[in-house]
């Protein structure tokens, strides 16, 4: 996969990533992307690795009288319950997105927005949406410019913009700026998981009066 | 203070990337073995463990002895060492000082019940413990959930090889050394960045620098990280 992709992550966003500072939505995109791409995963880690500088160089904070016997005595009353550790577990969705979709490409709940396009919203907190779409060989995502920043990673098949042509793994990062009309290639449906923090606004009449009840 | 919001700006993030992002890979972290430049046997050994923290400590050693002896004198060491670093750390997060304490004490709690996922060839001690100490703050301040990528196969079990260990830990010292090189003001905005406070737009209304400048020195320090890791030692 990973020799495949053209399109990777910015440093603003490997940087948030790591920081822990980017809404859910996005770092939901990032750790899909970073399952099927070592270049960037790479990269991710050695922003940890920035990270851990900077805690070994900030400098202390004076601790509460009794802080280490404290911590002991977390110690003794065990390990508290975690969240098991994404595994890979095969199928077309990495393990980070099947966590949240509840299984693989099977399980996901389609809705009709249109045109033969589908999409899903996955629940992922506050500040940004995400969403997965089905959009059809051929076919066109209606042309719609940007009020927030938006994420697209595809998953399966294509799609093709102004901006050049998006396969499995490639993630697409638009923002204000973009108007942009993506296109499926031909053949296989493209499925692609998108974050945005703002509703996408649509240039047609149709899909503006659509918009509310469909979120897209 | 936190919020649910981003606190990073990208506006400018459909910029193609730059062509010096290829590889911190080799640089960072994974030295071929037949190219290392010191010989295998050359590691220092560590010995006892309660001895008094310099530079020069090995942490991941420390760390590991937690692991498989359940020391608490050498515990006690890195506890020393990094609680108050963590707790620094959370409060410049914006945790005030009895939310922080919690948390570092939680951290360092943390640090030993997962001893045995450490991979001392990864990542050093430190950084170990800033995803340990960032994800507790995500829980702690903003209730969110921050998905992590699938886990790579290798996972615990595997014995890192030495030389990777040693690779692992040179890198490290020369990545907290070319940090503390920055000019002052690049660096302050690296750790702002971490910090996760304030976004680029905050700070540039705290600092009345514009939004340009913030985004251009952020990178400029990345770059000038990515050139000390780069050259040959």
């Amino acid at each position: 996969m990973t020799d495949s992709i053209h399109h990777h992550l910015t440093d603003d966003l490997l940087l948030g990533y790591a920081a822990g500072t980017l809404p859910e939505a996005f770092s939901l995109v990032v750790a899909t992307h970073l399952s099927l791409c070592d270049d960037c995963r790479a990269q991710a880690e050695a922003f940890d690795a920035l990270g851990g500088s900077v805690i070994e160089t900030l400098g202390s904070a004076r601790l509460a009288e009794g802080s280490l016997e404290a911590t002991l005595q977390r110690i003794a009353a065990g390990p508290p319950q975690e969240r098991p550790r994404p595994r890979a577990r095969g199928g077309l969705f990495p393990a980070p997105l099947q966590d949240y979709v509840g299984g693989d490409l099977a399980a996901v709940r389609w809705r009709p927005v249109g045109m033969g396009v589908r999409q899903a919203i996955l629940p992922s907190g506050p500040g940004a949406t995400a969403r997965l779409l089905y959009i059809p060989g051929g076919a066109a995502v209606p042309d719609h410019g940007h009020r927030g920043r938006e994420l697209t990673l595809v998953l399966q098949g294509a799609f093709r913009d102004e901006d050049g042509r998006f396969g499995p793994g490639d993630v697409e990062i638009a923002d204000e700026a973009v108007e942009h009309t993506p296109t499926a290639e031909p053949g296989q449906p493209c499925i692609c998981l998108a974050a945005t923090d703002a509703p996408l606004r649509f240039r047609g009449l149709l899909p503006r009066l659509a918009q509310p009840f469909f979120r897209i | 203070m936190l919020t649910d919001a981003q606190t990073i700006d990208f506006a400018d993030a459909s910029a193609p990337r730059p062509a010096y992002t290829g590889k911190v890979r080799p640089a960072l972290r994974r030295l071929p073995p037949a190219k290392a430049p010191i010989a295998e046997g050359s590691i220092k050994e560590t010995g006892a463990t309660v001895q008094r923290a310099t530079d020069e400590t090995d942490w991941a050693a420390i760390l590991l002895q937690v692991r498989d002896t359940r020391d608490t004198a050498a515990f006690a060491a890195l506890f020393r060492h990094f609680a108050p670093r963590v707790k620094a750390f959370l409060m410049k997060s914006g945790a005030d000082a009895a939310l922080a304490e919690e948390c570092a004490q939680d951290v360092m709690a943390t640090l030993w019940h997962k001893a045995h996922l450490y991979d001392p060839a990864r990542a050093s001690v430190a950084t170990w413990i800033f995803t340990i100490a960032r994800n507790r703050r995500i829980d702690a301040l903003r209730r969110a959930r921050r998905p992590e990528p699938e886990d790579l196969t290798w996972g615990p079990g595997h014995e890192p090889d030495q030389t990777e260990v040693l690779a692992q830990r040179q890198d490290s010292a020369r990545l907290g050394a070319a940090l503390t090189q920055l000019p002052q003001k690049q660096r302050e905005l690296i750790e702002q960045a971490y910090f996760g406070d304030r976004t680029h737009t905050e700070i540039a209304a705290a600092t009345g620098l514009p939004l340009g400048t913030i985004k251009s020195r952020i990178r400029l320090a990345l770059d000038r990280l990515r050139h000390e890791l780069k050259s040959p030692n």
